[in-house]
């Protein structure tokens, strides 16, 4: 592989002596002669196996739980709800100060979402833990749902997460992540052509093939040990301690190694409950999803809707950009208002644009709780970004590629943000895409540079 | 629940245990015997990570009853390096950037050794319907292709 050194090298140190070298990965070894370990292939004498019982409804008031049944089950140890969970109600993000709690770990009076967990049977064999699950009884008094994000925002909505009071989430900005710079209106007013088009995507799961879960070991000191093939460790393991008030002393986390991911393990599901299950017994747990709880219960990427209205100039350049986005949460925020506001700062797209206007919303309704999937927040927006691109340059006759070539951020250019562009390299990387595609532009594209002097 | 006894050669090994009828292959050896080489991924034999060779044949761990296997031969991913040293496929797979999270690595050498057992000399086509019933969900498929076909090339040098 060729190394291109002339790009920023004024701003990098060239003793480099790992970029362009093969390297063997470190794991592999361990993968082709089948020794890797992960969490599932630790074992414990006595270990116990926690299978949940699940909402079979979107919205649901609980009117009662019955667990007698199942603790009768032969082979069944213990039968938790929301009442054993020291702190039942909790969101990831309030690590960093983002609340407020709004998700229970047992459900509590209520369910928001077809899935949702209610009750953790514990049992001897995986097989006894679904047969109790299975026996027993929830009363649900079932309530009107509602699934669609530009519903959800209507007055009169139903309320799908009591902790926020209404169906979108509050940011210090208001109702939505915004961005404002340089006037949209007079842009709009300014441009040759107006282009306003919809996107929308659906949820998508990541699918690992190796499903998420935990092993948690008591040790003798009042510790404990859990293999976990969290994305996330000092996530779950700080989430851990807040929801089973506990001292991170307390709990040892041992990860690291993933069987495929892609964000879908970074959310803090499986761990708490399995150590608090592990405290209560005295016994080792285990708490792996089935294939079809991966599929249906863990969070996928969200679905998203994105309005992109565009004003262009008929030599190219883009003079207006406002964008509506909605983010689909489903029932619980989890990483969702991270991933809508990052939305809000990606939608100017690496492109200068003198007059943008950005609203972004992060809805709940009574969907799968979405989160993070590679690029969370940005991947569907620059789907959107990009073909609107080749919508805009189809509509004033230009090649798409040249067409961005006039709109390519460059060094020292203001975003929308208002945070000036450092290394953009953008123009660079479509030259060298330019050759390497054979989709030559004009020679003057191939003349410019994203490094401006003194920028 | 009755226990059945089962015996069977896990790569050249003897092994005895009493199982819980009904109890898979993939749970025998994972839970039972401690060979963890296959992996559990879906259950119902459409991920293929839970692959093994019985009696020379490609099969689901997780869809065998380890109690039919009595007598078997059964070759996993775990007994292939021998005396320290790897299988051609094994070093294909490191050297080809063929493993990423490596969880469906096992399951595809061990359907990859199948073929080259039966055909030697696959062709690309070969490799790619070998492989068809493992999933990776890294999507690394082209390098475990060249990985596969590398692995023959090696093959087909030494004898020759």
């Amino acid at each position: 592989m060729e190394l291109r050194k002339d790009y920023f090298a004024d701003v990098r140190k060239d003793g480099l002596n790992e970029i362009g070298q093969p390297r063997p990965r470190l794991d592999s070894p361990g993968h082709v002669t089948g020794k890797t370990a992960y969490f599932a292939d630790r074992n414990f004498p006595g270990m116990l196996h926690l299978k949940m019982v699940r909402s079979p409804h979107h919205h649901a008031r609980i009117r009662s739980i019955d667990t007698s049944e199942a603790e009768k089950h032969p082979g069944v140890v213990r039968v938790l709800t929301a009442r054993d969970v020291p702190h039942n109600v909790y969101t990831i993000l309030i690590l960093i100060q983002i609340g407020p709690e709004d998700e229970t770990v047992l459900a509590d009076g209520k369910v928001r979402w077809k899935g949702e967990a209610v009750v953790a049977v514990l049992a001897e064999t995986e097989r006894a833990a679904l047969e109790a699950a299975a026996k027993v009884r929830v009363d649900y008094e079932v309530l009107p749902a509602v699934f669609d994000m530009e519903e959800a925002l209507k007055p009169g909505a139903p309320v799908v997460n009591e902790y926020h009071g209404q169906n979108y989430y509050l940011y210090d900005s208001g109702e939505c992540r915004k961005v404002r710079f340089g006037d949209v209106e007079a842009g709009f007013a300014q441009a040759d052509h107006i282009l306003e088009q919809t996107y929308q995507s659906s949820p998508i799961e990541h699918a690992p093939t190796e499903t998420t879960g935990c092993v948690v070991a008591p040790e003798g000191n009042d510790r404990f040990t859990c293999y976990t093939n969290t994305q996330a460790m000092f996530f779950t393991l700080d989430n851990a301690s807040i929801i089973l008030q506990m001292p991170g002393s307390k709990l040892h986390f041992v990860g690291g190694t993933v069987g495929g991911g892609f964000g879908g393990k970074v959310d803090v599901i499986v761990e708490p409950i399995a150590i608090l299950a592990a405290k209560l017994t005295g016994r080792p747990v285990s708490f792996i999803y089935s294939r079809e709880e991966e599929m249906q219960i863990s969070s996928p990427r969200a679905a998203e809707k994105v309005v992109i209205k565009d004003g262009v100039m008929k030599d190219g350049r883009i003079v207006a950009r406002k964008v509506i986005g909605y983010t689909d949460a489903g029932a619980y925020s989890r990483h969702s208002p991270y991933g809508a506001q990052k939305g809000a700062a990606h939608y100017p797209g690496p492109y200068t644009i003198p007059n943008v206007w950005i609203d972004t919303y992060c809805v709940y309704t009574n969907r799968t709780p979405s989160s993070a999937m590679r690029g969370f927040g940005v991947t569907i927006g620059d789907f959107a970004l990009e073909v609107q691109m080749d919508k805009l340059a189809r509509l004033i006759g230009m090649d798409p590629f040249e067409f961005r070539f006039i709109n390519a951020y460059r060094d020292g250019d203001m975003k929308a943000h208002r945070q000036p562009t450092e290394g953009a390299a953008l123009i660079e990387c479509m030259q060298e895409t330019s050759r390497a595609a054979n989709w030559p532009v004009a020679e003057k594209y191939m003349a410019m540079s994203s490094y401006r002097k003194g920028a | 629940m009755a226990k059945v006894p089962v015996q069977f050669t896990l790569n050249g090994s003897e092994k005895a245990e009493f199982i819980e009828s009904g109890t898979t292959l993939l749970h025998a050896l994972r839970d039972k015997i401690g060979d963890t080489s296959p992996k559990g991924g879906c259950h119902q034999g459409t991920c293929g990570a839970c692959s093994v060779i019985i009696d020379g044949e490609l099969r689901l761990s997780c869809l065998m009853l380890a109690e039919t296997c009595s007598g078997a031969d059964i070759q996993t991913a775990a007994g292939l390096a021998e005396g320290g040293m790897l299988h051609p496929l094994q070093r294909a797979f490191l050297d080809a950037f063929a493993t990423q999270c490596g969880f469906c690595t096992p399951g595809m050498i061990i359907a990859a050794k199948v073929l080259l057992d039966h055909t030697p000399n696959p062709s690309r086509e070969d490799v790619v319907e070998a492989l068809s019933g493992n999933i990776c969900r890294c999507t690394g498929y082209e390098p475990i292709i060249q990985a596969v076909l590398a692995a023959a090339r090696a093959n087909s040098q030494n004898a020759a």
